[in-house]
């Protein structure tokens, strides 16, 4: 007994606390590295997610394409439709108060929903869960649905890969000299307008990947993104805005001190992650992971 | 001595008969506003539909009542009481609102409700389900249509204890609404002689329930009662199937659920679950053309929330054509008097707590191979008498009700 609870159920719950964390971590990761290179608070985010979840049902809804397929594709879509949307109006307000970049973000997310709400309505679509990875494996303590288990270790294969990617590689070097110093980094050659297209896109992508990978496990609906993006954000603010390690970390810790809060005081679950992103800005305002300004 | 109170009571005949001359439709319309989610959990549940709905039962009243032009407003108060509430008090203060209806979220109508007895205007909820609002909130102006907390207890409740669902737990939406349906489901099932093992609380519109449901596979009960309502519920029922509390054995009450709801779920996950509404467009001829009607407007079928709001406004229609006025307290009275008889109630009589009562339907959800046409979803179990499903106006606590 831990606390009163069977060490089973409490096991159980740890585990359902980690999955969720991965759908932090992932949407953390990419709202961390939009604002680590851009400097723009992303409030589309949320609707990029809803987004990626609405192509991968509109694909196997209207073109039979299946779950693996479109969990490539659909990012891929969302990234590009992001490139264009950075492309021909964020990329114009850089130069203004960051303050432009998130209302713009924040009324392009409104119009998206609306949009998918009028058609679609807010009750939802359902979402098969691939074959290769339905039904569920008794852990002893818990059900485990295999699908949960597969969202586990896609978002932590997807969160390693991106890290990698902006730690090992030359794209990734640019990036992060680009963040310090773009004006430097641009005289030495580097197209960084270019690479602030790219970043966005791949921001945006990973928005997208979650919404798929949500997809089976929540309804498609709307509203999917608008429920998670303010969490997300605290997320980030926790983890330091623009800490790539430190989003990814926090993602999952916030999702076990969610899913604890779900047993002992299930009340205030969906304010838990907001205390504690108070108390951290109280004893350190960078955040966990950040660098003090 | 008698020529003098004779007199007296010809002068108070014309007095009354001046005024009422006076005021017989104030600003010379009647206008109706719908208030409900547009936007959030529930605007699938009644939301736009149901402002469809309220226009579509002006126009089929001819658009005018006494040569009166009606008119239909309709807002989005996000589920939030405050909004609401100001939305309300702007609406009956400066734009010339008679009546308020559909009210979806049992906080919001509770909130609308009080302020529509304040200010001395008909109010009319379809949306909500709280039996307080024609329990201890009653109000003289206020109605009670479609559906409320203690008919789904006794028609979904009901119907699983019979069928051996004797220990139950609750997943609870944490406001008003969970806890009326909860508490009311509980005392049904106990006076069944069944037992609630537990329950547990979670805030309006999350995402997650897996949390919720492990401790509700935990507790062993047979019965896993969804207090909750739209997207929730769905989500609910989607990621129960997930976790295997179906196959294990666990049978899932969702007690408020519609055919919105059922419709956006999808047969594969919804099928087989047993529900309570008042209202199946596949009911009989009336309700099929009606329904088909409202389809061809919006795109989908009624549920009882929207069918509701269409008979409410006709019915609110039908009392102002015989009071001749749409003064409070004359269309209030023949609103308390009249039966309601239309496409969507049968023999509804209103008690005088203001709740409408008329027979609901136990229904359950059919198998994909069962159905053979679109929004074909629900073989009705059985009828359950309006006098069954809803509580005694002298019971239910109103202090209207001596």
């Amino acid at each position: 007994m831990i606390f009163g609870i069977p060490i089973q159920a409490f096991a159980g719950q740890l585990l359902i606390g980690l999955i969720n964390g991965s759908f932090y971590a992932v949407l953390s990761l990419g709202l961390a590295i939009i604002f680590g290179l851009l400097r723009v608070i992303n409030f589309a985010h949320g609707a990029q997610y809803m987004l990626g979840a609405f192509i991968g049902y509109l694909m196997l809804a209207h073109f039979g394409i299946t779950y693996w397929p479109a969990l490539i594709l659909a990012p891929l879509v969302v990234g590009l439709f992001s490139v264009v949307v950075e492309r021909f109006a964020l990329s114009r307000l850089y130069d203004v108060d960051p303050l432009y970049g998130l209302l713009f973000t924040f009324g392009l997310a409104l119009v998206i929903e609306g949009v998918f709400r009028y058609y679609y309505g807010v009750s939802g679509n359902p979402y098969p869960v691939p074959t290769l990875l339905a039904g569920g494996t008794n852990l002893g303590f818990m059900f485990l649905p295999i699908y949960r288990g597969w969202v586990v270790v896609a978002s932590l294969v997807v969160c390693l890969g991106t890290w990698l990617l902006l730690e090992k590689t030359q794209f990734g070097s640019y990036l992060r000299a680009a963040t310090e110093d773009p004006k430097l980094v641009q005289a030495f050659g580097v197209n960084v307008p270019l690479m602030l297209t790219l970043t966005y896109g791949l921001g945006a992508g990973l928005a997208g990947f979650a919404g798929v990978l949500a997809a089976p496990v929540y309804q498609v609906s709307p509203l999917m993104g608008q429920n998670l993006i303010i969490v997300v954000f605290a997320v980030v603010v926790v983890g330091g805005m623009g800490s790539i390690l430190g989003a990814i970390v926090t993602g999952y810790m916030l999702g076990l001190a969610e899913g604890m809060t779900k047993v002992f005081y299930p009340e205030a679950s969906n304010i838990v992650i907001f205390v504690i992103m108070a108390i951290v800005l109280l004893l350190r305002p960078a955040g966990l992971f950040g660098r003090d300004a | 001595m008698t020529v003098k109170l004779s007199s007296l009571a010809l002068a108070l005949l014309v007095g009354t008969s001046l005024s009422a001359v006076a005021q017989e439709f104030s600003d010379n319309k009647v206008k109706i506003g719908i208030l409900n989610d547009q936007s959030g959990v529930y605007a699938d549940f009644g939301g736009k539909w149901s402002y469809e709905a309220a226009k579509m039962a002006v126009e089929d009243f001819g658009g005018k009542v006494k040569d009166m032009p009606v008119e239909v407003v309709t807002a989005d108060h996000q589920n939030k009481a405050d909004i609401a509430s100001n939305i309300a008090r702007q609406w009956y203060d400066t734009e010339q609102v008679d009546a308020i209806m559909e009210l979806t979220t049992s906080s919001v109508a509770l909130a609308v409700q009080g302020i529509s007895a304040e200010k001395k205007k008909i109010d009319i909820v379809t949306g909500a389900a709280s039996s307080d609002l024609t329990g201890k909130a009653c109000s003289p102006y206020g109605f009670h249509w479609a559906y409320d907390t203690h008919a789904l207890a006794v028609g979904t409740g009901g119907a699983l204890v019979g069928q051996g669902g004797d220990t139950w737990f609750f997943l609870t939406a944490d406001y008003a609404f969970g806890y009326s349906l909860e508490e009311q489901t509980s005392n049904f099932v106990k006076s069944k002689g069944g037992n609630v093992l537990g329950a547990v609380r979670h805030p309006l519109a999350t995402t997650d329930y897996s949390s919720f449901l492990l401790q509700a596979q935990a507790s062993g009960a047979k019965v896993i009662g969804l207090a909750n309502a739209g997207l929730d519920t769905a989500n609910s029922i989607k990621q129960a199937a997930e976790f295997g509390i179906v196959a294990g054995g666990q049978r899932l009450a969702a007690l408020l659920f519609t055919l919105a709801e059922v419709h956006g779920l999808g047969l594969e996950a919804a099928q087989g679950l047993t529900l309570t509404e008042g209202f199946y467009w596949d009911r009989d001829d009336a309700s099929r053309e009606w329904s088909n009607r409202f389809m061809e407007r919006t795109g989908r079928m009624p549920n009882m929330i929207q069918a509701g709001t269409y008979s409410a406004v006709t019915q609110y229609l039908k009392a102002i054509d015989k009071a001749g006025t749409d003064e409070t307290e004359a269309v209030a009275k023949n609103l308390h008097e009249m039966p309601v008889e239309d496409v969507f109630a049968r023999g509804g009589k209103v008690g005088a707590n203001g709740r409408m009562i008329y027979d609901m339907y136990l229904m359950e959800v059919k198998k994909p191979s069962e159905s053979t046409q679109p929004w074909d979803y629900y073989k009705v179990l059985a009828t359950i008498p309006g006098d069954e499903a809803y509580i005694k106006p002298a019971e239910a606590g109103c202090p209207l009700v001596k």
